[in-house]
């Protein structure tokens, strides 16, 4: 038997950046490096890919247990944005957590959340 | 028995109720009343606790609380009325209205000119008739939504999700990142109804899998749910017999379409539009009863809560110009959806009455790259649009003026052309 | 030792308890489920038939003209909404107008109210009605009720005057017991004991000289039990698929409008009810089991097209809700009430299908008065406690809810802005003698959760209240039946513990 193999791998990414959605791939090389980006609109696309493919980042919003609150839970976000693969962490960062009402928005929950030089902010007063 | 009189009434404390209150009182009005169900300001945003919000209005990407706290911290700068815990049980045609609170009871008061913020409610389960058992375990999303962002209860740990809109899409994330198993989102039609950036940072970042063409064709368990099926279906939408799989979860979450909020427009005799299933409404949405207007989710589902705060603003406007006497009850020309558009609001514009510029808020039927959407009366041309993109989840807007209009005549219709 | 138990709190289950609870006698109801009325007597027409098309010399024949025209009263008594919607049975061709020739005999012998018009006729009065209905026969005395709220109002009052009602209890098995033993336990009410019974259930066992078995569906295996075989009579679950349409203003019909009927029962119905819903259906399939009440696809298109033929301009999209009901249906199509030959004591009460829940009133009667005349003799209690009939804010003038709510704000805090049910509703069904202890309880007796957004809304509130009032925890809350779980745990804190 017989196995070909290429040393390019290539990726396909529905751009998000504008309404537009174009659909953007990527060739790698054997090594992961970048070769070509092709099917983007504009530049914002292929920092967009490349972005996506080196170190995506992303927002993470949820909830710690509040006491003295209207609801039992006060809604969260960060400061901003966080390595994709780190979401899970801060997860279990917020479990131990509860605040007591009152709370206003923008204070922080926790400082540097995971040494992630990230802060949980309170998304409301309450 | 004297009944209290306002200039202004808004029914509705979410983000349509407060821009139309902020602008009403801007434009001049000082007598406004605003009326909320819940014990807060802010409506259904005070559960979608994702970020997104804003951006449009803002500049920036706020979390949905946020969002609603910054609007109702610039109510508090007005001399707005707002009465919480406030249902509004009746509502007729000659703007008197009953609304009942714990406080004060049934209170039946008139006002010059009413706003209609009333948002929309969720397709149930029964709504669309799926097949099967009836136990726990069915929700809508936006109800499992209130019970995990709110109250901080997990309504399921295996889930599947039917429909892919937006707020099933960010269930979808909300479970999983809080230790639940999605086992896969159905999408009935070929396309997702989800936002591109939904589709890929709620399901695509989690390896949730989305069967576009599938539907759920049977729900299993007698007393809490313990499996569904899930086919397969043709051109026609009906399931393909031979495709089933079964899926062993506990929760079926639905995300299968928004309706406007309406059962107080029946009483009071306003005309519901068959497509948006909100009222029929003009250039300033007033309703066909005058003085009456409507806005926000209530009038039409919008997908962004940046154009809900907008069309509540213009709706406040309006009813302010009302109230004042500085607004006519003309009905002007019908605008109709014409080749490949599902539906076109305003129904009617004058154009004496119009404000100078007037954005027309549209949908189209399908999925379509580089195309037009143009205005015309009977043949001719009055305005057009060139799109690289259209989807049915993207509410369109054509911007027309009032000298762009001022020679018609007769009914305008808007199509999608190539 | 109690003189009667009752298995099976349905319709036919509450009225005889009802009854019963007029006389000096211990009575114990059992039932499986976690409410009154929660099967074939929540999911079917919910109309009162008048009782033209049972077949003559039939028990249905029989009990359902006197059932309809018991309803109106023990309804105004109750304090339950009983509405004389009328109703037609309309013929579409030659052949179906000779079987109402048949009907319009029947009716006449029975001497129940029947009026003969053309298909014009019929028009004028509902509008919508098909163009192909050649002619009608109309039947004022047909009613629509709501049947569990009848039901629930009945065992109210039974259980506010001594009658026991055990919920959520399975029976597993019934046992003979001698003379000496049944004697014994308790001589006060059982003063010429000649035989008694012994009811295992999942939760305890009771004594009794009588049984009475209204168990629905499972009427047949009750009795198996108690037979130690099987019994002479065997009951196939017959499912019937329902589609619920939104209130509306004009409902598509105001009568209750049947096809003819035919093999298969009384055909696919469009039916209005009390709040301006419409029911259409049911459809007849037997059911796998006697748990399988669930919808069908097949089944669903059935009821879709069949009442399109007597119907016209049924909207559709104003779909709430499907469900699905099992009729217990008997082989041998008549219902079965009598004291078992082999076992005395033991009283069949069974195959209780339509028109059941129009002849149950008669049903409860014929039972005390007829079946168990003898044996029923208790004297009758001196005094009797009238059941409060639920409060609904809706139903009372403006100055009534006003001073209601000054009492009590949580009348004027509403949940349900479908049906628009206050948080004082819900807590008085949750307090009532036979209380609301589930959310589908709560559904019942006050509404949230029966309109348009079908507890997308107000289940979250109606939770949180049913919590609060049974001092239990929010996953301890259930829509139904014990399994039937909620909410499943808290987050952060239970993820908190899994990590300790």
């Amino acid at each position: 038997m017989v196995i070909y193999m290429t040393d390019t791998t290539t990726k396909t990414f529905t751009c998000i950046v504008c309404p537009r959605g174009c659909e953007v791939t990527a060739t790698m090389n054997s090594a992961g490096d970048i070769e070509k980006i092709e099917g983007n609109f504009c530049p914002r696309g292929a920092e967009y890919v490349k972005n996506e493919l080196t170190h995506p980042l992303r927002q993470l919003t949820s909830t710690v247990i509040i006491h003295g609150g209207i609801y039992n839970r006060l809604p969260v976000i960060l400061s901003s944005e966080i390595p994709k693969d780190k979401m899970m962490d801060v997860m279990k960062a917020l479990n131990g957590v509860e605040v007591t009402a009152p709370v206003s928005r923008g204070d922080i929950i926790i400082n540097n959340v995971c040494g992630l030089g990230v802060d949980v902010i309170a998304s409301r007063s309450m | 028995m004297t009944v209290e009189k306002h200039d202004i009434v808004i029914i509705g404390g979410g983000s349509a109720g407060i821009a139309a209150a902020i602008s009403a009182y801007n434009n001049g009005c000082k007598d406004i009343l605003l009326l909320e169900k819940d014990a807060e300001l802010g409506g259904i945003l005070l559960q979608c606790i994702h970020n997104g919000f804003g951006l449009h209005r803002f500049g920036e990407e706020l979390a949905g609380p946020a969002y609603a706290e910054k609007w109702t911290n610039m109510l508090k700068d007005t001399s707005v009325k707002v009465k919480l815990n406030t249902t509004v049980i009746h509502l007729h045609k000659d703007k008197t209205l009953t609304y009942v609170n714990p406080v004060e009871g049934y209170v039946t008061i008139s006002a010059k000119a009413i706003v209609l913020a009333l948002g929309c409610r969720e397709r149930s389960r029964g709504a669309i008739a799926t097949p099967g058992y009836r136990p726990s375990g069915v929700w809508t999303a936006g109800t499992a939504q209130k019970y995990l962002n709110m109250q901080g209860y997990m309504v399921g740990r295996r889930i599947f999700i039917l429909g892919s809109g937006d707020i099933g899409l960010i269930m979808a994330r909300r479970m999983v990142l809080e230790g639940a198993e999605v086992l896969g989102v159905a999408e009935i039609m070929p396309y997702s109804n989800g936002l591109p950036r939904n589709i890929k940072q709620c399901l695509d970042d989690f390896d949730i899998p989305l069967y576009l063409s599938h539907t759920v064709t049977d729900i299993r368990g007698k007393d809490r749910l313990n499996g569904i099926t899930v086919s397969r279906v043709d051109d026609d939408l009906n399931p393909i017999s031979g495709t089933e799989m079964d899926f062993d979860v506990d929760t079926l979450l639905m995300s299968v379409g928004l309706i406007p909020d309406t059962a107080l427009l029946t009483e009071a005799g306003i005309s519901l539009h068959p497509k948006t299933k909100g009222a029929v409404v003009d250039e300033h949405m007033m309703t066909d009863v005058p003085g009456i207007f409507s806005c926000g989710n209530g009038l039409h589902v919008h997908d962004l809560v940046d154009f809900v705060s907008m069309e509540g603003e213009e709706a406040g406007l309006a009813a302010a110009k009302y109230a004042a006497g500085n607004l006519s009850g003309s009905r002007g020309v019908k605008v109709s959806a014409g080749e490949g558009i599902s539906y076109v609001l305003p129904s009617y514009i004058s154009p004496q009455d119009m404000e100078e510029t007037l954005e027309i808020k549209l949908r189209v039927k399908k999925n379509a790259r580089d195309v037009k959407l143009a205005l015309r009366q009977g043949d001719k041309l009055i305005k057009e649009l060139k799109k690289l993109r259209v989807a049915p989840s993207e509410m369109e807007k054509l911007k027309v003026t009032k000298a762009e209009l001022k020679d018609v005549t007769g009914e305008l219709s808007i199509s999608l052309e190539n | 030792m109690y003189d009667i138990v009752i298995i099976g709190a349905g319709i036919t289950g509450s009225f005889i308890a009802h009854k019963l609870s007029k006389r000096q006698c211990k009575v114990l109801v059992i039932d499986k489920e976690a409410d009154v009325a929660n099967e074939a007597s929540m999911a079917n027409s919910a109309i009162v038939h008048a009782g033209y098309d049972p077949k003559p010399g039939t028990l249905k024949a029989k009990l359902n003209v006197i059932g309809n025209r018991m309803y109106p009263d023990i309804c105004n008594e109750l304090g339950v909404q009983y509405v004389k919607s009328s109703a037609f049975v309309v013929a579409t061709d030659a052949s179906e107008s000779r079987i109402l020739d048949t009907l319009k005999t029947q009716a006449a012998d029975r001497d129940i109210e029947c009026r003969d018009i053309t298909g014009d006729e019929a028009r004028e009065l509902e509008p919508n009605l098909s163009a192909k209905v050649i002619r009608a026969l109309e039947f004022p005395t047909t009613g629509i009720i709501y049947p569990w709220l009848v039901a629930i109002a009945l065992m109210e009052e039974a259980v506010l005057n001594g009658v026991e009602l055990r919920l959520s209890e399975e029976v597993l098995s019934i046992d003979r017991i001698s003379q000496e033993s049944a004697h014994k336990s308790s001589p006060d009410s059982c003063d010429s004991a000649s035989e008694g019974y012994r009811i295992h259930t999942d939760k305890g066992s009771y004594e009794c000289r009588y049984v009475i078995n209204a168990a629905g569906v499972y009427a047949d295996d009750i009795y198996g039990m108690a037979l130690g075989h099987k019994p002479e009579f065997s009951i196939t679950p017959k499912r019937g698929e329902y589609y619920v349409l939104d209130e509306m203003e004009h409902p598509v019909v105001s009568r209750v409008i049947y096809p003819v009927p035919g093999p298969a029962g009384k055909g696919v119905l469009v039916v209005p009810t009390i709040h301006n819903n419409i029911l259409l259906g049911p459809n007849s399939h037997i059911a796998d089991d006697k748990e399988a009440n669930n919808n069908t696809a097949d089944a669903l298109s059935y009821v879709k097209e069949s009442v399109k033929k007597t119907v016209d301009n049924i909207p559709f999209d104003k779909v709430i809700r499907c469900f699905a009901g099992l009729r217990p249906s008997g082989d041998t199509g008549d219902f079965i009430i009598e004291e078992s030959k082999e076992l005395k004591g033991f009283v069949n009460v069974a195959c209780i299908d339509s028109p059941g829940l129009a002849s149950a009133p008669a049903i409860a009667e014929y039972v005390t008065d007829e079946v168990m005349k003898e044996q029923f003799d208790y004297d009758r209690k001196t005094t009797y406690i009238h059941g409060k009939p639920i409060t609904y804010m809706g139903a009372l003038s403006d100055e009534d809810k006003n001073r209601i709510i000054a009492d009590n704000p949580d009348y004027g805090e509403i949940v349900c802005r479908c049906c628009l049910v206050s948080k004082g509703e819900i807590i008085d069904a949750i307090r009532r003698p036979v209380g609301a202890t589930t959310v589908k309880a709560v559904k019942k007796r006050v509404g949230p959760g029966l309109g348009r957004c079908q507890g997308g809304f107000c289940e979250p509130l109606v939770v949180d209240i049913l919590a609060k009032e049974l001092g239990i925890d929010k996953t301890e809350v259930r829509y139904d039946s014990k399994d039937s779980i909620i909410l499943m745990e808290m987050t952060k804190s239970v993820n908190k513990k899994e990590e300790a």
